[in-house]
């Protein structure tokens, strides 16, 4: 018998510190493997965010950067800018990207800047314990939405991947999943398409993943995933969104 | 044909693998690992029937799992 699936090259063999059925370890996983697979694992450059991924370059075996809470896009401009021969792409969480970075991922979408965004949206402020996001669901618990999340108060569910797609500057935008295995084959597609858009030079690129965080919507692993499927993906419509 | 082994020790317990398992040939063991939690173990009754279609390994957010085929 032959080996069919190991460990990915780029990505380290030390164990995570993602709760049990996290997805962010999931994607992390997908996203060496595109990369070993494109053979870029020296032409990469990631931006590891804050939120439960800002330890990522522990994990990845390829060059990685840090930025401040939200300003991952900003820093992988910079770093593009300078080195356009690189493949610069930004790694964020939901309250990341569509909380305290929202003007830095618009008008990164909106200069075309030639990155590539992973957008991990689990509907919640993972790291800080659970707190509600732009993204949480409407009724949806959280520590600061104790009894549930209300439009009158706290506004709807933010769709940035939709809002981003306006902008002539985003090239490729899709939203995937990770809450069963040909979701996953999917999210890996999809990031491989966004990284060959940006080393096709066309521009910004953008992949929403709907990822489980168990930790803090108090579902066992497999429970959160169903949610995905239940609830998630009915709010957050999976699929391409923008294919220029 | 095929077969998985499963890193005992590194595995978290989720289950994702069990539960995407077409041929339910994962179970969560009773004994603890090193991290305190019960791991999935591969079938000790029917490893034949495994297909080697990876549908475990493509879940496991800890890549514990190894596929032969
Ligand atoms: C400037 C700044 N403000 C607030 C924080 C506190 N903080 C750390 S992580 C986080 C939210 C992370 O949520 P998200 O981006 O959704 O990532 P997740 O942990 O869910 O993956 C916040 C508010 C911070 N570190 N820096
Ligand atoms: S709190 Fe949620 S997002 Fe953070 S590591 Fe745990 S499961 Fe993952
Ligand atoms: S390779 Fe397929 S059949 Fe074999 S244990 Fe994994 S999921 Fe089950
Ligand atoms: S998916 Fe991986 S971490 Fe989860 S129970 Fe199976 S082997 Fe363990
Ligand atoms: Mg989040």
């Amino acid at each position: 018998m032959k080996k069919v699936f190991e460990r990915p090259a780029s990505l380290r063999a030390v164990p995570t510190h993602y709760c049990s059925g996290c997805g962010h370890s999931i994607v992390h996983r997908l996203v060496c493997e595109v990369i070993d697979e494109l053979g870029i694992r020296e032409d990469v450059i990631a931006v590891c965010p804050v939120g439960c991924a800002v330890i990522a370059y522990e994990y990845w075996d390829f060059d990685c950067s840090e930025a401040p809470h939200g300003r991952t896009p900003c820093v992988a401009t910079g770093i593009k800018r300078v080195h356009p021969d690189k493949v610069v792409f930004s790694y964020q969480g939901d309250g990341d990207l569509a909380a305290i970075g929202t003007a830095e991922i618009i008008h990164t979408a909106n200069r075309g800047e030639n990155i590539t965004v992973f957008f991990i949206n689990n509907g919640v402020y993972g790291m800080t314990n659970g707190q509600m996001a732009p993204t949480t669901l409407i009724g949806q618990k959280t520590s600061t939405s104790i009894h549930g999340r209300d439009i009158t108060r706290d506004g709807y569910p933010m769709k940035m991947s939709e809002l981003l797609s306006q902008l002539p500057g985003a090239k490729y935008i899709e939203r995937v999943s990770v809450d069963n295995p040909a979701n996953v084959l999917k999210t890996r597609a999809a990031i491989k398409k966004a990284l060959k858009c940006q080393m096709e030079g066309k521009g910004f690129s953008l992949v929403e993943i709907l990822s489980p965080c168990p930790t803090y919507w108090g579902l066992s692993p497999k429970d959160a995933c169903r949610r995905i499927e239940d609830e998630m993906s009915k709010a957050f419509p999976l699929g391409v969104i923008k294919d220029a | 044909m095929g077969k998985i082994t499963i890193d005992r020790n590194a595995c978290k317990g989720c289950g994702l693998c069990a539960i995407n398992c077409p041929e339910k040939l994962i179970i969560i063991d009773e004994s603890m690992n090193v991290r305190g939690v019960h791991p999935a173990k591969f079938t000790e009754t029917d490893p034949e029937k495994c297909k080697g279609c990876k549908m475990c390994a493509i879940m496991c957010p800890e890549v514990c799992i190894e596929v032969y085929k």
